[in-house]
């Protein structure tokens, strides 16, 4: 089917850009938005958009919400053009997780693990009340301090690992598949799955997490471990020929623990899914590790039977850049496809009203049985 | 005193934004006309032994995830090319780009697929002149008539060579012969009849 | 002190470039900037490329240890410069900031410099280490006031 253009409507299309502009300003006397309030006040939102845009830029994602009025996959969206118009210097060495600084760190399955479980800045024991002292524009308390450094903390794979309980990373240094330049291909990799969820969307991800635990697919999970905190990013440089920290980058990390019961090939242990996200992002990581797993299941020869298993089903609708593109493009002109059904329509009711008893046209519904 | 700088004394473009386009846009003006000389936005001093051309044909076409190959008398421009496009380099068989300076094996490279046929090589072939060679006749898309190219440097059989790699259609090379400021394209599509 | 990377280079005369071309990429650019107010000036110098921001497409392991895979790209600056004594200095850092890239790159050609390192050193790469050290410890330190130690309590029958 080809797409037929239509032409005219600027006048309009200009007033209507200019009525958002207005509507984003909202009441003038209030004051307008800083970009740095949003990335400093509004992290969270942050995060995500910078995860589902597929581009770590704290400065442009929180623009990209002002811009959208908080519509945060049109935030995501504006992230993704953007990021269209620059060319890509280089790909950065395999973040060191192990490494990394920690604001946040537990565990639901040990409670004593090596280097500590580390509460961070986490909303889980909170009451859920709202807090009207936010309506007044108090300074914040002082993060309390201690002395007491938590040590070395150790990824969980690389404790329970040793045992062979825990099923083991295969490190490799293979060159991994890029959705961005090559089109998906199925069966798709572990790699490009991978890349598919990091910047799927969160309420798509969370949903079939979710599902995985309502009995569509085959799961028990526990969080081995979430880590939140601070990596370096390295790269290559060619003129230079050895690594070069360029930054620092904040991270969410989750390793979620199933159980397998083995196979002919494997001994029963725990498997794991894997989720990392860019920011602060513990739902996301937290659903992308459940799905990560759930994608497994052929690899791990487990029934096929839920959504969540079936790699082509949740790559091709998590990304909600692409989703809300091809749903929203149905509010725009379809006016010669509609035409043409139409015309359709009226043939298929002409034909069966000109010849009386006749049976309904081919593909047409039959209607329902009389009791 | 000096200091190693491996090849990094001679500069990419002056205007990088601007003289890339400009040439990308003589690039597709040359693909979209064989034969047509069309003059290129070329960088103040490029290294030897490349010529301007070949330099800013490099410049803008060529990135990390389009790598060139150089086989000699290129070689030793590799620190260059990587600083200024990206492009560590690639094997003859998985280059997007081969630079050369005298006809090569086109079975080396790699021709595409039926159903990839864009996943071709483009030759950049840097010549001594576009003028003033054995005169070639060319015909197909782009071309209202007959388009005469002249260019030297090419093997005295092209002709037959040329009939091989278009008969590989939609597979085959596209070629983009550099010389001085100048650069004329061959693409797979073109056939190339000898003058009489 | 300024901290190695994490993957150190194998020759060991690049270690400490390497150290210091990743704090320089960490430092606030304000900071950065606020420190070469204080330094010796650093020498004129010739563009070789950039200032330009483009993108870092970064790595993930599966698992955290397995085969990498692509987790989403990031910004970056980059530039490069080749000072009066034909030093040449690299950057590249993490955001838009093109002013951040040239003093690093400036900066990296100038610390190459026997007669100029340990001005530079003392000017700029010691304070921006002193208060990326600062602004660790604290991370460390709140970290620390939430660390929890759970019980797990026997059920009564």
């Amino acid at each position: 089917m080809a797409y037929v253009a239509v032409k005219g409507g600027e006048r309009a299309i200009d007033a209507a850009h200019a009525w958002l502009a207005a509507a984003r300003r909202g009441d003038g006397t209030v004051p307008s938005m800083q970009t740095a309030q949003i990335r400093e006040q509004l992290g969270r939102a942050v995060d995500r958009v910078m995860a589902e845009g597929s581009l770590y830029d704290p400065d442009l994602a929180a623009l990209a919400i002002k811009q959208a009025q908080g519509d945060l996959i049109e935030a995501g969206f504006l992230l993704r053009a953007f990021r269209t118009t620059l060319p890509r210097f280089a790909a950065a060495l395999p973040v060191d997780t192990a490494a990394m600084r920690l604001a946040r760190r537990i565990s639901a399955i040990f409670k004593d693990l090596p280097g500590g479980q580390v509460l961070g800045p986490t909303y889980d024991y909170t009451h859920r009340l709202l807090d009207f002292s936010l309506l007044e524009d108090r300074p914040a308390a002082d993060a309390p301090e201690a002395g007491a450094h938590p040590g070395p903390a150790p990824r969980i794979p690389d404790i329970l690992g040793q045992e062979g309980l825990l099923e083991a990373d295969i490190r490799s240094d293979a060159e991994p598949f890029d959705i961005t330049r090559a089109p998906l291909a199925f069966p798709a990799g572990r790699d490009a799955r991978l890349q598919g969820l990091a910047r799927g969307d969160e309420g798509f991800l969370l949903g079939l997490g979710y599902s995985t635990q309502r009995g569509y697919g085959n799961n028990h999970p526990f969080v081995g471990e979430l880590r939140v905190g601070e990596v370096d990013v390295e790269i290559v440089p060619a003129e230079l020929g050895f690594a070069v920290c360029i930054g620092t980058v904040t991270l969410t990390e989750c390793q979620m623990v199933n159980q397998f019961a083995g196979s002919k090939t494997e001994p029963a242990q725990f498997t794991r899914g894997y989720g990392l996200a860019f920011g602060h992002a513990e739902r996301r990581a937290m659903a992308m590790a459940l799905v990560d797993r759930a994608l497994r299941a052929e690899e791990l020869g487990e029934a096929l039977t839920a959504p969540a298993q079936d790699p082509q089903f949740v790559l091709a609708t998590c990304d909600n850049i692409e989703a809300t593109g091809f749903v929203e493009h149905l509010k725009l002109p379809h006016y010669v496809d509609f035409q043409s059904e139409l015309e359709t329509v009226r043939r298929l009711r002409a034909t069966a009203g000109s010849a009386p008893g006749a049976g309904p046209p081919p593909g047409a519904v039959p209607p329902d049985e009389p009791p | 005193m000096t200091v190693p700088d491996d090849g990094l004394a001679y500069p990419g473009f002056a205007d990088p934004v601007h003289d890339a386009q400009a040439s990308f846009r003589a690039v597709l003006r040359a693909l979209a006309r064989p034969g047509a000389l069309c003059t290129v936005a070329t960088p103040p001093a490029p290294p030897p032994p490349l010529a301007p051309a070949s330099a800013a044909v490099l410049l803008t076409l060529v990135d990390a995830d389009a790598p060139v190959h150089l086989p000699p008398p290129f070689a030793g421009l590799g620190p260059w090319v990587a600083f200024h496009t990206g492009s560590t380099g690639a094997d003859i068989g998985d280059a997007a780009f081969v630079l050369a300076d005298e006809w090569p094996d086109l079975a080396l490279l790699a021709a595409g697929t039926d159903e990839v046929p864009e996943a071709s090589t483009t030759l950049i072939l840097q010549v001594p002149a576009l003028e003033g060679g054995p005169r070639l006749i060319l015909r197909g898309p782009g071309i209202e008539a007959t388009q005469t190219f002249a260019p030297l440097g090419l093997p005295a059989d092209f002709a037959a060579r040329w009939a091989a790699n278009r008969r590989l259609y939609p597979r085959g090379i596209d070629v983009l012969l550099c010389a001085g400021s100048a650069v004329a394209g061959l693409p797979r599509s073109v056939t190339v009849l000898e003058a009489a | 002190m300024v901290a190695d990377p994490a993957s150190p280079p194998a020759d060991p005369a690049h270690h400490a470039r390497a150290a210091w071309i990743g704090l320089l990429a960490r430092a606030a650019p304000a900071e950065l900037a606020a420190c070469l107010d204080t330094a010796p000036p650093l020498p004129d110098f010739a563009l070789l490329r950039g200032p330009q921001t483009g993108l870092v497409m970064l790595r993930g392991r599966a698992g955290g240890g397995g085969a990498p895979f692509n987790l989403g790209e990031m910004t970056v600056t980059r530039a490069s410069v080749r000072d009066a004594a034909g030093r040449i200095g690299h950057a590249t850092v993490r955001g838009r900031d093109a002013a951040h890239a040239l003093a690093a790159a400036r900066l990296d050609a100038a610390l190459q410099d026997p007669g100029r390192h340990a001005a530079l050193r003392t000017a700029v790469l010691d304070p921006l280490a002193a208060s990326e050290a600062q602004r660790r410890s604290t991370l460390a330190r709140r970290a620390a006031a939430t660390r929890v130690d759970f019980f797990t309590l026997a059920t009564q029958r």
